[in-house]
């Protein structure tokens, strides 16, 4: 196997790590936010998270370059501070985080507006604090949310095409991923390696995929009984 | 002791109406919430845990200020001493029925609250796996694993069967003559309140409109006696009643008419 192919690949699942693991940091107070808020303009909040879903991801991908380019004013104030997201890894990982948002906040705000509120309630009345409550009583009732949320986010940054073309290009080492390496094969007519990459994607995600599903049933399970 | 003197909007079947809650409470006294469904009892139990804000006035409990609107006081749940027993018993299903009592307090005596409430043998039982009954008497072991000042239990036994819920009674009854904690129960039941209260409430539409010990408050409504025979113009009468027994010199009497 060779060694760009193992660069593209760690680089792939480096990329769906760390987004990953910025989306169920952020995602849990997002999706508290949008299942308890009762603000009046929630929707909108919303509607922003659910945009990935419906944009085609040039749109991101298009929008998100314009804002990091030298010209835009966020893209000059980066550049005064020394930091350059497009064409790097950084910048994929802010793309990646914003289009895989609602595959980690919509299981997990499913999940949290189940809860009844006298739940909460019980625990208030118990002398304990609203974090306290999270992330004692509330966060283990939703971890089943939590780990779909996680498994569709990884398993979406992994298999995104179209805002990583945009604003990573085809850097080896840097923004090079699987899936942008399958079309570059492709172009090149090297069927063979296309292949390769595409298998491995195909293999690793269904195992993922299959492992964290039959935990997830078990451990469901576990709980009724 | 406990005062209260608060006032709210609560939302009526027909419409908005204001309740206005005047009571005042001995220390270890056990009161019953007495009155027709959406009368605003609950609501006062609400407002006594700090789960609902009044509009006005003021809550004192053994003379600390729990809520004074004029001085902008308004404690918050977790700094009230209370104990609030839900309907639907609100059990936290993730932990075992220990780690419901751990949670609520880890300096309680869990294995002394586990045996009082007969549940040692369920100690590592998820709520999932408990009848009504059972997790009745978890969520009451949990609120009092906390030592609260005060108890709170909104109709704790509505959705038990009657063999069950005469059980849980009793055992109430002992719990309160055991500890002495100060407990308001909502109930919709007549023969429940008699039971249990040292007095009952009457609560109509968000309006404490009568308070009393419960002979006084149900005198009409309940049968005291019933007919076991009838010999020309003397009755010969059965008491049911053991308030009212207590106070003739057998369990039957005669009037002769």
């Amino acid at each position: 196997m060779d060694n760009s192919f193992i660069e593209t690949m760690v680089l792939t699942f480096k990329l769906a790590s760390v987004t990953t693991l910025i989306l169920l940091i952020i995602g849990i107070p997002i999706a508290s936010f949008l299942a308890f808020s009762k603000m009046r303009f929630k929707a909108i909040f919303e509607t922003i998270v659910s945009m990935p879903l419906v944009l085609p991801p040039s749109v991101l991908g298009f929008y998100l370059l314009i804002a990091f380019s030298p010209v835009s004013t966020i893209g000059a104030f980066l550049k005064e501070n020394g930091i350059n997201l497009a064409f790097s890894f950084e910048g994929l990982v802010i793309g990646s985080v914003l289009f895989s948002l609602p595959f980690m906040v919509h299981p997990v705000q499913s999940a949290l507006s189940q809860i009844p509120s006298n739940i909460f309630e019980a625990s208030y009345t118990l002398g304990k604090s609203k974090l306290k409550t999270m992330l004692r009583v509330v966060l283990p009732m939703v971890k089943h949310g939590l780990i779909s949320g996680m498994v569709l986010a990884f398993a979406h940054t992994v298999g995104e095409f179209g805002v990583i073309l945009m604003i990573g290009g085809n850097i080896p080492g840097e923004t090079r991923v699987a899936s942008i390496a399958i079309y570059d094969e492709v172009e090149s007519l090297n069927y063979a390696l296309a292949h390769q990459y595409a298998l491995s994607l195909f293999v690793v995600t269904f195992s993922i995929l299959l492992l964290v599903y039959t935990l997830n049933k078990k451990s469901l399970q576990g709980l009724s009984r | 002791m406990i005062d209260i003197d608060v006032h709210i909007e609560l939302d009526g079947a027909e419409g908005d109406i204001e309740a206005h809650y005047k009571l005042a409470i001995k220390k270890g006294e056990f009161i019953t919430l007495f009155g027709a469904s959406g009368a605003g009892k609950t609501t006062l139990l609400r407002i006594l845990a700090g789960l609902e804000t009044p509009k006005g006035g003021v809550i004192t409990v053994d003379n600390e200020i729990w809520f004074d609107s004029s001085k902008k006081i308004n404690l918050p749940p977790q700094k009230r001493s209370i104990g609030f027993v839900f309907q639907d018993y609100a059990l936290f299903p993730t932990m075992s029925v220990r780690e419901n009592l751990l949670y609520a307090n880890k300096q309680a005596d869990i294995d002394g609250l586990l045996a009082m409430m007969e549940l040692t043998s369920l100690a590592s039982t998820k709520p999932q796996a408990l009848s009504g009954g059972q997790k009745q008497r978890v969520a009451l072991a949990r609120a009092l694993a906390r030592e609260p000042k005060i108890l709170l239990l909104d109709e704790p036994l509505s959705a038990l069967d009657n063999a069950m819920r005469a059980k849980l009674q009793e055992e109430l009854t002992m719990i309160h003559d055991k500890l002495h904690i100060t407990t308001l129960l909502v109930s919709h039941d007549i023969d429940e309140a008699s039971r249990l209260s040292d007095r009952v409430a009457l609560i109509d539409s968000g309006v404490i409109t009568k308070i009393d010990i419960p002979n006084i408050i149900f005198p009409v409504n309940k049968t005291v006696a019933k007919i076991i025979a009838k010999e020309g113009n003397k009755i010969t009468l059965e008491l049911l009643d053991d308030d009212l027994a207590r106070f003739e010199i057998g369990s039957e009497m005669s009037i002769a008419f």
